[in-house]
């Protein structure tokens, strides 16, 4: 017998998850599956709105107004402009990441050394914005190779930041392997577990501290690699804010990163909170449909395919990056329904020559009907009880745009919303 | 003739830099142009085969022979750039018993090791060949890195006092009464070690004899001298798999084709290649039907490769050369022969020899002649030792070392780490600061990348191919910014940007041809890192100045204790 739930979502990314919770708070009885890990661990941790428009105007200052010049098959014309801050609304409820007391993008350093326009970022990366005019200090540490700090710092100061900003490298305290995960630091330092320094045994915090004073000079901030703890990140911060007597900030850094994970976190718990019940770990393999509806989708779970049935389903299995859109030689294609996916016929037609070029590879994905439903070639429903949101969706180059994030929250946001009205 | 003699050699590839290796060693004073980096052409471009001679046994007996005879050379002074896997000629039952025994006969006659193995011995050694296939022959084939063999020639040049520039292009040959007397060299971005972002120069070279070893470019370098030297090039395509589908080089036992070799190397497998005559050694197409063939055509042989993942495409253009009265059309029967055209007996033009034509495997004994040819000129009787004297890293080396413990790296880092190092290895790898790893694909350490950029300056991609970082998987898209970081410090940030970016542009070029399945999934990717999480796309320090003051600021630290809530009404610092 199948396990049966009135709305189905199928990816555990923002997406997913945003379109679980929404269902969830709309009264229906929600159930989530995802197979990998969610890219939440590959992205930044910061949530963008619209950094950049199609035509690469920008860094935009406000991403709500410059919604409104979109091209009508983007998904932020799709559920519109009022919608989008909606479900911005729920994120916020949430959550307890910062900016949503303006409509102003926020700049935040990279650890590249650029700074790139977001709508929201957590409390850990706050006092580190760019547009705040204290000087800066930028720590980091001698085996993490994702952080030069001084190579960070003088690439900020290359792109004009109204702040002075220093870079030094210091050693972690206590004897971590040259190729310490950063799971391991975070660990060290969400326990202040004991480091041995020059044979005395410390606190990590207080020894990571002790080292920083010792090379900072008169900097109001300093900012770190985005290693402060996992579990008790606000703590870790505060720690180091008191001794260092400075605000202390985390620069968000590529996976696997902590910010992307504690968001990840987050949002599963309040779905938890909401009621919802979730899976992970396994795929969705095979569905049946009876003519333009899907009965059940099957799960496979040690080599047994286990079905799960709904009125309504949610595809949120992401875009290329994360494998809800596959291609081979000849073709794209949407692996689990098989939805319509536009592409030139000629692989050769899939990117552009420069490795920053106008890529068609990076709007692959569904195009949708108004209630965000997969199309066909010829413009029909593919399911009447499917909708899809994140980057499986089309007609959005998230990466150029710096709009993943927005498109994830809305989308699922919507999707959610309809999925839950049209649950039996 | 007093003073030792001036040779200059244009031409940093295999041969450019054998020639000049072996004359630097018998004590002449040389200097080695390269327009690009070392193994810039041809060089850099093939599938890293070291020829037992197979190949050629049948049809070129001749350079059957020199195969294997600088295969075992190689073997002994290049150690650390060859690993001998073995090499199969396998046999379909399409293919014609009669080419398979004359293989068979033609590699006995020329003294290469040769035996018949069944078609289950040949699946014992590669569990992946096709099921049906008959039989196979045994040869000593190998894989060989051209970047470590080309940068450690280079570097024992410069020991025995050879000066190797790099990115600096020929631009005329400079003729006085009938001789050739020197070269105008245009440098990049000025002398020594390149460094970008320098003003470049034109430089005169002087030299008492020139040597033109620039494979498919030397009609080129004829051109300018007003000789004609019949350079035929023809271009191959080489596909680079996400692992090695085979250890042992898979060869199909058949007259001539395209797609019949898949070379293991390093990490990847190499699948090549095609034959076709182009016009211009820089500018041909690069067409996607000839990656498809390599990979529908070498399925026969290995039917995994139809699903299998391929990280990119490169194409290579052979220096082909035919004597002028021979006149063939298919350039798969020109001879792999090397030719030195002296151009003084040719064309009445003193002071200058060409190189044309040969092989990778033979470098070293075209080498040799050459130089033989240059000290006749010269009355100089000096004997060549470069087929005796290992090349740098090669030196007494054994891969059998408790590397972990020595160098503090686990394994298979530190084995990766002291095969590419080989004797060098603890020159490079004994260090007391953190060694962490750079570019996790290829294992290659902090140290590692620290020693080649004090070889090769500013250049990332020069650092990639003196180390293989950025060559795996990602294909640069989690280490180009590590490397970026690690030039930075001795080099300025805007110097450090622009080696970053012309890395990734050079890593992007070749994996264009293998954007579907895993590789697309792995662009959209290193795309999304690079644009979302960095905004390298929209980099404000390449682009227009950014009002900062425009955005938003957050909260003043004193409501940072406070809750969002409070936030939304506590205003911003800048009164936005």
């Amino acid at each position: 017998m199948a396990i049966n739930s009135d709305v189905l979502v199928i990816g555990g990314g923002l997406a997913g998850l945003t379109s679980a919770l929404k269902a969830a708070r709309e009264g229906a009885d929600v159930r989530l599956v995802s197979y990998k890990q969610s890219s939440l661990r590959h992205a930044s941790g910061l949530v963008d709105l619209l950094g950049y428009t199609p035509d690469g105007e920008g860094p935009v200052t406000d991403p709500y107004a410059a919604m409104g010049d979109l091209h009508d098959a983007h998904p932020y014309k799709t559920v519109g402009v009022e919608t989008v801050r909606e479900a911005m609304g729920l994120f916020d409820d949430v959550t307890d990441y910062r900016g949503d007391h303006t409509d102003t993008n926020a700049l935040v350093p990279t650890h590249g050394g650029t700074v790139k326009p977001t709508a929201r970022y957590p409390t850990g990366a706050a006092a580190g914005l760019a547009s705040d005019d204290r000087d800066v200090l930028l720590v980091g540490l001698e085996s993490m190779v994702d952080f030069d700090a001084p190579h960070a710092a003088a690439h900020l100061e290359a792109a004009g930041v109204p702040f002075d900003v220093r870079g030094e490298t210091i050693r972690f305290p206590g004897d971590l392997q040259a190729d310490a995960k950063i799971t391991r630091y975070a660990k060290l330092l969400d326990t202040n577990g004991e480091v041995a320094v020059r044979g005395r045994k410390k606190g990590a915090r207080d020894a990571l501290a002790e080292r920083v004073n010792t090379v900072r000079e008169k900097e109001a901030r300093v900012g770190f690699p985005a290693i402060l703890g996992d579990d008790h990140t606000d703590a870790v911060r505060a720690a180091l804010e008191e001794k260092i007597g400075a605000d202390v900030f985390e620069v968000p850094m590529g996976p696997p990163s902590l910010p992307g994970l504690r968001l990840e976190d987050r949002l599963f718990e309040a779905l938890d909170e909401s009621g919802a019940s979730f899976e992970t770990g396994n795929p969705v393999v095979d569905f049946d449909a009876d003519g333009d509806t899907i009965e059940t989708v099957y799960i496979e779970k040690n080599g047994a395919k286990i079905p799960n049935s709904a009125d309504q389903y949610v595809l949120a299995t992401g875009g290329l990056v994360g494998k809800g859109i596959e291609s081979d030689r000849e073709s794209v294609h949407e692996p689990i329904f098989d939805c319509h996916i536009e592409h030139g016929e000629d692989r050769y037609e899939w990117f552009d020559g420069d490795a920053f070029g106008d890529h068609p590879f990076a709007s692959f994905g569904v195009e949708t009907d108004e209630t965000l439903r997969p199309l066909t070639a010829s413009d029909s429903v593919e399911f009447e009880n499917l909708r899809a949101a994140g980057s499986v969706l089309g007609g959005y180059d998230f990466a150029a745009e710096k709009s993943g994030s927005g498109v994830s929250i809305a989308t699922g946001y919507v999707a959610g919303e309809n999925a839950a009205a049209e649950a039996r | 003739m007093g003073q030792t003699p001036h040779i200059a050699v244009i031409g940093g590839g295999s041969t450019g830099i054998g020639i000049a290796r072996d004359l630097a060693m018998r004590g002449l004073d040389v200097t080695l142009v390269e327009q690009g980096n070392l193994t810039h052409g041809t060089t850099g471009r093939m599938h890293g085969l070291l020829h037992s001679g197979g190949r050629y046994a049948v049809a070129d007996q001749a350079s059957a022979t020199e195969c294997i005879e600088e295969n075992r050379v190689l073997r002994d002074i290049a150690s650390h750039c060859v690993e001998m896997t073995g090499g199969l000629f396998v046999k379909r039952p399409e293919d014609s018993e009669e080419y398979f025994q004359k293989k068979l006969e033609g590699c006995k006659e020329c003294g290469i090791p040769a035996e018949v193995i069944s078609g289950e011995e040949a699946r014992a050694m590669e569990p992946h060949l096709a099921k049906d296939i008959d039989k196979a022959i045994t040869v000593p084939d190998g894989a060989i890195d051209p970047f470590r063999l080309v940068v450690a020639n280079a570097a024992s040049a410069e020991e025995h006092g050879a000066r190797i520039e790099t990115h600096s292009k020929v631009t005329d040959l400079i003729i006085e009464d009938d001789e050739v007397v020197g070269l105008e060299v245009e440098h990049a971005s000025g002398e020594g070690k390149r460094i970008h972002g320098k003003e470049g120069g034109t430089e005169e070279i002087r030299a008492d004899y020139v040597v033109n070893a620039t494979g498919a470019w030397a009609g080129r370098i004829g051109d300018m001298a007003g000789v004609d030297i019949a350079v035929r090039p023809s271009k191959g395509v080489m596909t680079i798999m996400n692992i090695r589908q085979v250890d042992t080089v898979v060869n199909r036992c058949k007259p001539k084709g395209d797609a019949d070799i898949v070379v293991p190397h390093e990490t990847t497998a190499i699948l090549g290649t095609t034959d076709e005559e182009v016009e211009d050694p820089e500018d041909y197409p690069e067409e996607g039907w000839e990656v498809d063939k390599m990979i529908d055509t070498l399925k026969e042989l290995v039917p995994m490769l139809e699903e299998a993942r391929t990280i990119r495409s490169f194409w290579g253009v052979r220096p082909l050369y035919e004597p002028p009265d021979v006149g063939s059309d298919d350039p798969t029967d020109i001879t792999r022969d090397y030719f030195l055209l002296d151009h003084d007996e040719r064309d009445d033009l003193q002071g200058m020899t060409s190189i044309v034509g040969g092989k990778f495997t033979t470098y070293r004994m075209m080498g040799e002649e050459i130089s033989d040819h240059v000290c006749a000129k010269f009355g100089i009787d000096a004997e060549c030792r470069t087929a005796d004297e290992p090349l740098p890293g090669s030196e007494d080396f054994s891969v059998l070392r408790d590397y972990m413990d020595e160098f503090g790296l686990r394994s298979p880092i530190g084995r990766r780490s002291v095969e590419r190092l080989g004797s060098r290895a603890d020159d490079v790898l004994k260090t007391s600061d953190p060694n962490p790893t750079v570019c996790g694909c290829e294992g290659v350490t902090r140290a590692e990348v620290q020693d080649a950029i004090s070889q090769s300056g500013s250049d990332l991609n020069a650092v990639r191919i003196r180390t293989r970082a950025s060559m795996g998987n990602c294909q640069g898209g989690f280490c180009s910014s590590r490397l970026a970081s690690e030039l930075h410090g001795e080099y300025d940030e805007s110097i450090a940007r622009e080696a970053w970016d012309e890395l990734l542009q050079e890593r992007w070029k070749g994996q264009r041809h293998a954007l579907w399945g895993e590789q697309l999934s792995q662009a959209a990717l290193n795309y999304a890192l690079h644009s979302t999480t960095q905004n390298r796309d929209n980099d404000p320090a390449d682009g227009e100045p950014v009002d900062f003051a425009a955005f938003d600021s957050g909260v003043s630290a004193s409501d940072a204790s406070g809750t969002a809530d409070v936030a939304a009404d506590g205003g911003t610092r800048n009164g936005d």
